[in-house]
């Protein structure tokens, strides 16, 4: 299969999380005043390599994630730099009216970490899915989203986000993600980058599903078919003129996000497209609203036609 | 910090009150009962234990006081006022269209430490800056004032049973115990009680003080923290409405606003309490 050869040729890298880990070991190292705190939960933030070696900065508060966020928000307005990390599916939804007050509201720059976001818990269901996140921060004032497509934006995330003044929500999963191709080797949070430049469809995608849009890209080349994929990493602030010159260069834009379609990546491309006078041929991609499909991230990924075939085929027909 | 006489914080309380009211007035909106209640352990607070003034607000170490019955606003904002941290006349516009001054307490007032107004917070903050006191090795404290209904939100266990989990002996709670919350007593609601034992029992040491009088919250709190290791917990023993008779107890006055009438019966019934204590100050 065509998809699993240009899997291939890409450099293997490791999970997001890892890289998280890794990153925020070194910054702490160097910075006493950076501090983790989690709930039960640094095992599966890849915590333990940190706890380990700076046990006086990470802070456990139990399975208690609307207290997670509270003492975050305190010990920010302390001085201290904080990384809440807390499974993604609880962070934004146990304690969203702390995330929404006591850090967004209260406007102190607490760094949200989602760990294993989106479908990445896969078969443990849905109670574990977090597809609604992205919506909901996007409803609230004063907080920024990110979701790193690959460890590049991982990292380079995790290292702006310990210099921004303002809050910001950082989301990733825990599968290994190959090195994306990249045109430019810079990051900057509110700034899409450009995977790859096309000219008949653009694929605006975000976090672990701008892999499949850069493997259908590969396809639909081999098909003549000229696609343009970026890495819409900042969901919040959207990076408007990118969304806006890809659609002036394309004739199609399809969105991917590890997400519901409602309130996502997708919808915040469409509203801007629309209130610009912008029309083309457009289709969001993500999770509908139904009970979602059970299975591994990859199964549910392959359900709902987040692969680099079945984004092919969304593109044959759209564009 | 400028040593202030009981009988001199007694004659504030009744200015506060005063003042309070006249804003909850002004503005036909306010949370009136809950802020009467805890005027006394505001006023001792800001005046006799925090050392807060708008100079020293900046200051890494300053002591933290965090409201979280943001509600009761309009006691804070007075109290504020007094300290200097803007003209009490700013206070005509609480409520209004433009105006800063909202319905509950947020950091664009000068003087506040965080934005709370949905209840269930102030605890799990106050234990994140106390924790950071403790990582800092610095000695500030950490005061919150929680209602008792309040005390239904289940974030404050959570925090509660953390609090006590790291030693934080440099937290002190509040709790403004009223007995009152919107639909009734908190005993018909929701019972909280036996909260003397519960916050024992999650590690605490707990004294009992009487919030409305100012020399018996002046010994607490000027003794807090007592316990090494231990998080402080102060139920201070309150009347919801207090120094206006027909409000006391009455629970149609947590966010009643007065009537003309009413308003005038309250401002005489003050006015008499502040003439009192004044012939007293006179005569002493
Ligand atoms: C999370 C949340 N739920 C509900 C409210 C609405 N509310 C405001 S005050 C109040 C009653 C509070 O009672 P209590 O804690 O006893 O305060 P007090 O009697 O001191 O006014 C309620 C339900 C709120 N502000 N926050
Ligand atoms: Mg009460």
């Amino acid at each position: 299969m065509t998809t699993i050869e240009k899997k291939e040729t890409l450099i293997k890298g490791k999970a997001n999380l890892e890289v998280f880990s890794e990153t925020l070991i070194s910054l702490a190292e160097k910075d006493r005043n950076i501090l983790a705190v989690t709930s039960d939960s640094r095992g599966s933030g890849k915590l333990v390599p940190f706890a380990d070696k700076l046990p006086d900065q990470i802070v456990e508060v139990g399975i208690a994630e609307q207290n997670l966020v509270g003492v975050a928000a305190g010990l920010a307005s302390a001085g201290k730099k904080v990384y809440a990390v807390s499974p993604a599916c609880f962070l934004t939804a146990r304690s969203l009216e702390q995330i929404k007050n006591d850090v967004a509201y209260s406007d102190f720059p607490v760094v949200l970490v989602g760990i294993s976001a989106g479908v990445s818990y896969g078969a443990l269901g849905s109670t574990h899915h977090s597809i609604h996140d992205v919506a909901v921060l996007r409803a609230i004032n004063n907080i920024e989203v990110v979701v790193p497509a690959d460890n590049f934006e991982a990292e380079q995330t995790i290292i702006a986000a310990s210099k921004a003044t303002k809050p910001v929500f950082i989301k990733f999963g825990k599968k290994a993600m190959p090195v994306l191709p990249r045109l430019e080797q810079t990051f900057e949070i509110g700034k899409a980058s450009t995977i790859c430049e096309g000219s008949d469809v653009a694929f605006i995608a975000c976090g672990e599903t701008v892999l499949p849009a850069y493997e259908a890209a590969q396809i639909l080349k081999e098909k003549g078919i000229s696609a343009e994929v970026i890495s819409m990493h900042t969901v919040k602030p959207l990076d408007e003129q990118a969304v806006l010159k890809a659609a002036q260069k394309c004739k199609a834009v399809i969105t991917v996000e590890e997400h519901s379609v409602h309130g996502g990546l997708g919808e915040a491309c469409a509203s801007l497209l629309m209130q610009n006078g912008v029309s083309l041929p457009f289709k969001i991609v993500g999770i509908p609203d139904e009970d979602t499909a059970t299975g591994s991230q990859e199964e549910i990924f392959e359900y709902y036609g987040i692969t680099g075939d079945a984004l092919m085929e969304t593109a044959l027909k759209l564009a | 910090m400028k040593k202030f006489t009981d009988l001199e914080l007694q004659i504030k309380s009744v200015e506060y009150r005063l003042a309070l009211l006249k804003y909850i007035k002004i503005a036909k909106a306010g949370h009136t009962g809950g802020s009467l209640s805890c005027t006394d352990i505001l006023n001792v607070l800001y005046n006799d234990v925090l050392d807060v003034t708008p100079e020293s607000f900046g200051d890494k170490n300053r002591n933290r006081y965090i409201q979280s019955k943001g509600h009761s606003v309009e006691a804070l904002y007075v109290v504020l006022a007094d300290k200097g941290f803007y003209p009490e006349s700013d206070l005509e516009t609480l409520c209004k269209g433009g105006s800063k001054y909202v319905g509950h307490p947020t950091r664009k007032i000068p003087g506040i430490e965080f934005n709370t107004g949905a209840l269930g917070h102030g605890l799990p903050i106050s234990a994140g800056i106390a924790l950071a006191a403790k990582k800092d090795e610095a000695d500030y404290k950490v005061f919150t004032l929680l209602g008792d209904g309040e005390l239904a939100e289940g974030s404050n266990w959570e925090a509660a049973q953390m609090a006590a989990h790291y030693k934080l002996d440099n937290l002190v709670a509040i709790l403004d115990h009223n007995a009152l919350q919107i639909t009734g007593t908190n005993r018909e609601v929701n019972s909280p009680y036996p909260i003397d034992e519960k916050f024992r029992a999650f590690g605490w040491h707990v004294v009992e003080v009487d919030g409305n009088n100012i020399t018996e919250l002046r010994k607490t709190f000027q003794a807090v923290p007592e316990v090494k290791g231990k998080p402080t917990f102060v139920i201070a023993n309150t009347v919801k409405g207090k120094g206006v008779s027909f409000m006391e107890n009455e629970k149609k006055w947590h966010h009643g606003v007065p009537s003309d009438e009413q308003y005038e019966l309250a401002m005489k019934e003050l006015n008499g309490e502040l003439e009192r204590l004044s012939a007293i100050k006179v005569g002493e």
